[in-house]
Formats: structure tokens, sequence, C-alpha cells
């Protein structure tokens, strides 16, 4: 079995690709299995995410009350911090993904490492973004080359890497290999990050929600709103994202396969042939 | 005050989230259509 997450092709370079199995409309082809990567359980999870979502809406930007130094800003806040919870999370999974990857040399779990990597980056943008639109009322810049911001971008730029290995062009065992190693080390980075405003001084406020948190109750409800809404979404995408890459794997195990087979038609075609001369 | 911000935060971090979630779909639907249903492990 070949142990690699095959991401060198894109979603729609694959449907270009004559679909010799096609079903139409994606919908189920007559077998119980569907043709796409929803199921009654992810379905169940977006319905729940969805309403998680809307909860947060109501919450962050009706229900919950303006801070006295921030204003409306705060609101911000049940953006920002679930959307770090979520990307350390999608980094930790990958890193436990690659550790008993090296150790069982499991394809399931190396999918599993690549898919929490893809999607702690996306929220690791959202991260980035929702930090800087709240920076800027509080701290009258976008952005500052503070240690955590640093950090943080630092950790983007790793993880991006990390995504860059696994679509390298190499022996699917050597690029899943690599790719393992690296899930692992760049997860070092992410303690930096957490670490960071204990460790330098720098703008960034330090822990946010702890044992000692001062915040109104709404607020904190809210965060815990978004915190939920997010963990949701993260689950449903985790899913879909590790079926897509199975799915790839499956393609390209029946390509090579379907190589072979021609390969050996060829070589008995050309047998055949210099007999019969 | 401030909601420029908020409205900009909320507005980008939920079009992100869509877009992936419909790049999520559309791909998997494509790719599904590829793969024989007795081969389609971990899709149900």
């Amino acid at each position: 079995m070949t142990i690699s997450d095959s991401s060198s092709g894109a979603g729609t370079e694959a449907q270009d690709s004559a679909p010799q199995n096609a079903a139409p409309d994606g919908a189920s082809t007559g077998d119980s299995t569907p043709a796409n990567t929803g199921s009654r359980g992810t379905r169940r999870l977006g319905v729940a995410a969805l309403l998680a979502t809307a909860a947060l809406l109501l919450f962050g930007l009706v229900l919950s009350p303006p801070e006295a130094s921030q204003a409306e800003a705060v609101r911000l806040f049940y953006l920002h911090l679930p959307s770090v919870a979520v990307a350390y999370l999608g980094f930790f999974i990958t890193m436990v993904a690659s550790i008993i990857y090296l150790r069982k040399g499991s394809l399931f779990w190396d999918l599993v490492a690549g898919s929490a990597a893809e999607i702690g980056v996306v929220f690791s943008a959202f991260m980035l973004i929702s930090g800087s639109l709240w920076g800027r009322p509080t701290w009258g810049v976008y952005w500052v080359w503070d240690p955590r911001l640093t950090s943080t971008t630092v950790m983007v730029v790793m993880y991006i890497g990390y995504l860059a290995v696994r679509r390298l062009e190499l022996p699917p065992e050597v690029r899943s290999r690599r790719a393992a190693v690296l899930g692992i080390v760049s997860f070092l980075n992410v303690i930096v990050v957490r670490y960071s405003v204990k460790w330098w001084r720098g703008v960034h406020q330090g822990e946010t929600v702890g044992l000692d948190t001062q915040m109104d109750g709404l607020q904190l409800f809210s965060f815990f709103v978004g915190l939920v809404a997010f963990m949701l979404i993260f689950a449903w995408m985790l899913i879909h994202r590790f079926r897509i890459s199975w799915l790839r794997h499956e393609i390209d195990e029946q390509a090579l396969a379907q190589a072979l087979a021609e390969r050996r038609a060829e070589t008995n075609a050309t047998g055949l042939l210099g007999r019969k001369n | 005050m401030h909601w420029e911000y908020v409205i900009a935060g909320y507005s980008i971090v939920g079009v992100g989230l869509a877009v992936y979630a419909v790049s999520l779909i559309r791909t998997g639907r494509a790719l599904a259509r590829q793969v024989p249903p007795k081969r389609r492990r971990f899709l149900d």
C-alpha cells in the first residue's frame, strides 16, 4: 500500500480526468456508499455547527455588552480566540498523528496529520486577520512585530512549508516520513507562540481566559459559544478533508494499477510479436 | 464605536469559512465519482 497523501492533483484536475466509475450528479451510485464526502454523521455535525454559528452571531454581535475600554471592538475577541484555539488543536492533532505515523507507518494517520495541518493553517489565517482588525482600534496599528505576532507568523510559515513538503515529487513513503518529522518539529513553535507573551515583553496581552478571568458573564459566555461553534466547524472540516485525501489516494492507486496493467499487456504483445518473427 | 472593524472581521472570517467549506464539498464530490463504491472506505 502506498503510504502517502498524494495531494499533488487539485480537485479540479481530478475532475477533468476521465471518471470511469462516474455516477450522475454526485448522488448515490445505487450502492449504499455516497458519491461525496458527506454522511449522516457529518450532516448532523454540519447542522450543529450552523446552529452554533448562529448563536455566536447572536451573542457576539447583539447580546453581549461592549467593553469599557475597547467598546465594540471586544466582539472580535469571540472570533479571534476560538480561531487561535482551533488552529492550535489542528497543529496538535498533526503532531500526534505524525508520531503515530512514524511508529506504525499507517496511511490513516498520515492523512489525518495532513488534513489537520491544512485546517490549522486556514484558522491561523483567520486568527491573524481578526487579530489585526482587533489591533487597529486597541493598539492603533494593524500590525506590529511583537514577539507573539512574529512567532505566530513563523508558525504559519512553517505549517505552509509542511503542506508544501506533502506535495513534493518524492516516493510516497519518503515524503510522508519527512512531512511527519516536520509536523512534529513545527509543533515546538506552537509552544513558543503560546508562551511568547510570558517569555518576552510585547504589546500583545497575556492570558485572556484563565482561572482569574475578570470578564463580564455574558462576554465569557459569548466566547464559549464561539469556541463551541469553531470546534464543531473544525470537526466537520477535518472529516471532509480526510475523506478527500483518502479518495485522492484511492485514485492514485487505481491509476498506478491501470498503468501497470497496460505496461504488462504491452510487454506481452511485444513478446508474442517477437516470437512470431 | 469600532463597528467597522467588527463587521469586517466577522465578514472576512464568515466568507473564508464558507468558501473553504464549499471547496471541500465540491472537491469531495468530484473525487468520489472517480472511485468505485466498494473502494470508498471512510465515506459512511
